[in-house]
């Protein structure tokens, strides 16, 4: 088993084999393999409908898709077989393409109530309010906020940038082990592309690793990933170093799909 | 004899002793009402208004005025259905309890106290006249029609023009209904509640019963807002298991005034409130806020009228239930745009979250407009807590359950939030948060 002493660098944090998923009957990813290494970044591309985010979202544990083939280990455990709430606790953490709104919980009582949630799965003491905003004051002003944003309900009423950079500071306050971002740089003007991925880049680490799920080449130029997939159809057909993600820039997608297999 | 008989029985009773006291104004009154009442009935489900509430149980019962030698409770049981430790005024099975009232921290000129008296002498004697059942719609309603006919005592709160009120002013009908009465019975609790021009301030009025008898608490609340006038009012129903509540609360608002009414529903077997807001100055502004936590077989009907009489008013209303057991959510949202009343700026909203498979919510916008240059927007939902929602926070950590509760919260939390006044607010919390625990 994965003990606590193994956080350097180089080890297999995630592995994806052979992974299917349906949603309502039909089939989205048909086989996809991928393997994250602790301190490593990657970037998964592709086109509308690729399954990109349903990739992110089995790995978060969504209900609404079925595995029908294939496993995912991380940490050596089976990812798979956990709640999303055990995997957010394991240290497994999406930012969602589309962050969801809840009237009436604030934003702070939101976040503390998730950090206590992890907290008290690792054994340690929970935060009260008081502790938590301390801790919290610096994360805030890193993504350009100011405590306002707490005390309004989750996501309710903000518009699609401040919904992306909330999700930000979720990542930066649960500080997971395995950040996996679904586009959140889609929507994001200049100036908060460069504020959220100045911060998703302070927080990588030598025990951590990042799946960025995007559409564009242009975060890549913020956090510069280690290794480029391209995903097409359901599969990953094309995996390869940053300047992968130039040549998708410059010629787009249509050659890979003309060389993926046929499913 | 019928059902309405036994009311003209009793009334025949009432006019002849006690109420004899009354100014002339006041018995004219009541012999209309009485007279209403009579050719009004109690209404079926027949009837529209009243298609989803069985009124059944209240028209078939045998219910009697309550004995006047029935013990009060003492100050320490019921501290806690305070929302403050501001002046008060409290009634017990429609009557006046001075022991239990206290003009404790009551600033110069505002009155909290006794109708009858208020009505018997003293500077509120006139604005009894003025507005005591001039402004609930008797005429249309048989409940506040029986109220109104045998209208004896209540509460009466004035607030001078210019006042400013930190504290809250409080109203507490209590229903003893429970071991001390055997039989079922009734009482009619009445408030009126006049803040004047230019004044600030919060009134709490809370209905509680004491027991766990069978019993009928038929209210009405009639509340001016002045010229200018910023008012806060909370109306909290904390009604024992048997109870059962018909209430019918009116607003009347001036120009430039503001009226935030929250209205909060946690007891009673059966309920239905009526509440008829009237913004009759232009750019009077109203917040039309309630909260209904239903369980078991609770019914609860609220039945809301905004009355947009003149231009450049607002008026947002939000209701939010929460229905667990076999609970049954009614609400009817009405919003009248009368001819003239242009820029009018209307918005309602309520949502219903379902927490078994056997509660049930029915919600009915209604819109009447009048007038071409408004807005106004409606939008209702039923249904039990968003898978969407519930995974999102699982995402985050939180189990099932801890994401439920979390979720069910924040339905109150909601209609929390608009409330202004920080010290109610965190009473009216606590409150929520034990009823969902």
């Amino acid at each position: 088993m994965t003990g606590k002493g193994k956080r350097e660098t180089g080890k297999v944090l995630l592995q994806v084999e052979d992974l299917h998923a349906t949603v309502e009957g039909k089939e989205i990813l048909k086989g996809v393999d991928l393997t994250v290494k602790t301190g490593e970044v990657h970037a998964i591309m592709g086109p509308n409908g690729s399954g990109k985010s349903t990739l992110a979202q089995v790995l978060a544990g969504h209900p609404a898709y079925t595995v029908t083939a294939g496993q995912v280990l991380y940490e050596g455990k089976d990812l798979l077989a956990m709640a999303p709430e055990q995997r957010a606790r394991e240290g497994v953490f999406l930012a969602f393409q589309y962050p969801v709104a809840i009237r009436g919980i604030t934003n702070a009582y939101f976040l503390r109530s998730a950090v206590n949630a992890i907290r008290k799965h690792r054994g340690e003491e929970e935060l009260g309010p008081v502790e938590f905003m301390d801790a919290l004051e610096e994360k805030l002003k890193a993504i350009g906020w100011d405590s306002s944003y707490l005390t309004r309900p989750v996501n309710d009423g903000f518009s699609g940038g401040e919904k992306k950079r909330n999700e930000i500071l979720q990542l930066a306050v649960l500080d997971p082990r395995l950040a996996i971002l679904d586009e959140t740089d889609s929507g994001l003007d200049i100036d908060a592309l460069k504020t959220v991925a100045h911060t998703v880049d302070k927080l990588r680490r030598p025990d951590n690793a990042t799946v960025l799920v995007t559409h564009y080449y242009r975060i890549l130029t913020h956090i510069r990933p280690d290794f480029v997939h391209v995903l097409a159809d359901g599969r990953i057909v094309k995996s390869g170093g940053k300047e992968l993600a130039l040549e998708l820039e410059e010629k787009g997608y249509d050659w890979l799909r003309e060389a993926a297999p046929v499913a | 004899m019928t059902d309405v008989d036994r009311y003209l029985a009793a009334f025949k009773a009432f006019a002849g002793n006690g109420a004899g006291r009354a100014p002339s104004w006041l018995k004219e009154i009541r012999e209309g009402a009485i007279a209403r009442f009579a050719e009004l009935g109690f209404p079926t489900t027949k009837q529209e208004e009243w298609r989803f509430t069985s009124v059944a149980a209240i028209a078939e019962t045998r219910f009697s005025h309550p004995p006047s030698r029935i013990p009060h409770p003492v100050q320490s049981q019921i501290e806690s259905l305070f929302m403050g430790t501001g002046p008060r005024v409290v009634l017990v099975d429609g009557r006046y309890a001075p022991e239990l009232s206290s003009a404790a921290g009551r600033p110069a000129g505002v009155r909290v106290e006794s109708l009858a008296s208020a009505v018997a002498h003293g500077p509120g004697s006139e604005l009894a006249r003025e507005h005591l059942a001039r402004h609930a719609r008797w005429h249309d309603s048989p409940f506040a029609a029986l109220n109104t006919a045998f209208l004896a005592d209540g509460a009466f709160v004035h607030v001078p023009a210019g006042a400013n009120v930190e504290q809250p002013l409080e109203v507490l009908f209590l229903s003893s209904g429970g071991p001390a009465t055997d039989s079922p019975t009734v009482s009619h609790p009445r408030s009126l509640m006049v803040i004047e021009r230019g004044a600030r301030a919060a009134v709490v009025e809370t209905y509680a019963g004491l027991g766990d008898g069978v019993y009928w608490s038929n209210a009405v609340t009639e509340v001016v807002v002045g010229e200018g006038a910023r008012a806060e009012l909370y109306r909290v129903q904390r009604e024992g298991p048997h109870g059962l509540q018909v209430a019918t609360t009116h607003s009347r608002q001036e120009r430039d005034s503001f009226l935030g009414a929250h209205v909060v529903t946690l007891g009673a077997a059966l309920a239905r409130h009526d509440i008829t807001t009237v913004l009759a100055g232009a750019g009077a502004e109203l917040i039309l806020n309630g909260l209904y936590l239903l369980r078991d077989d609770q019914h609860a009907d609220h039945h809301t009228v905004i009355d947009h009489a003149q231009p450049h008013c607002a008026s947002h209303e939000y209701f939010n239930g929460v229905l667990a057991g076999r609970a049954h959510g009614v609400f009817t949202g009405r919003i009248i745009v009368r001819p003239g009343a242009q820029r009018t700026d209307s918005k309602q909203t309520n949502n219903n979250l379902l927490l078994s498979t056997e509660a049930r919510a029915d919600s009915q916008p209604q819109l009447e407009i009048y007038a071409d240059d408004v807005k106004c927007t409606h939008g209702s939902t039923v249904g039990p807590i968003d898978q969407t929602q519930l995974y999102y926070l699982r995402s985050r950590g939180l189990s099932p359950d801890a994401a439920r509760s979390i979720l069910t919260y924040g339905f109150g939390a909601e209609i929390l939030d608009r409330m202004r006044h920080p010290a109610v607010r965190d009473r009216l919390d606590q409150l929520i948060r034990e009823r969902l625990a």
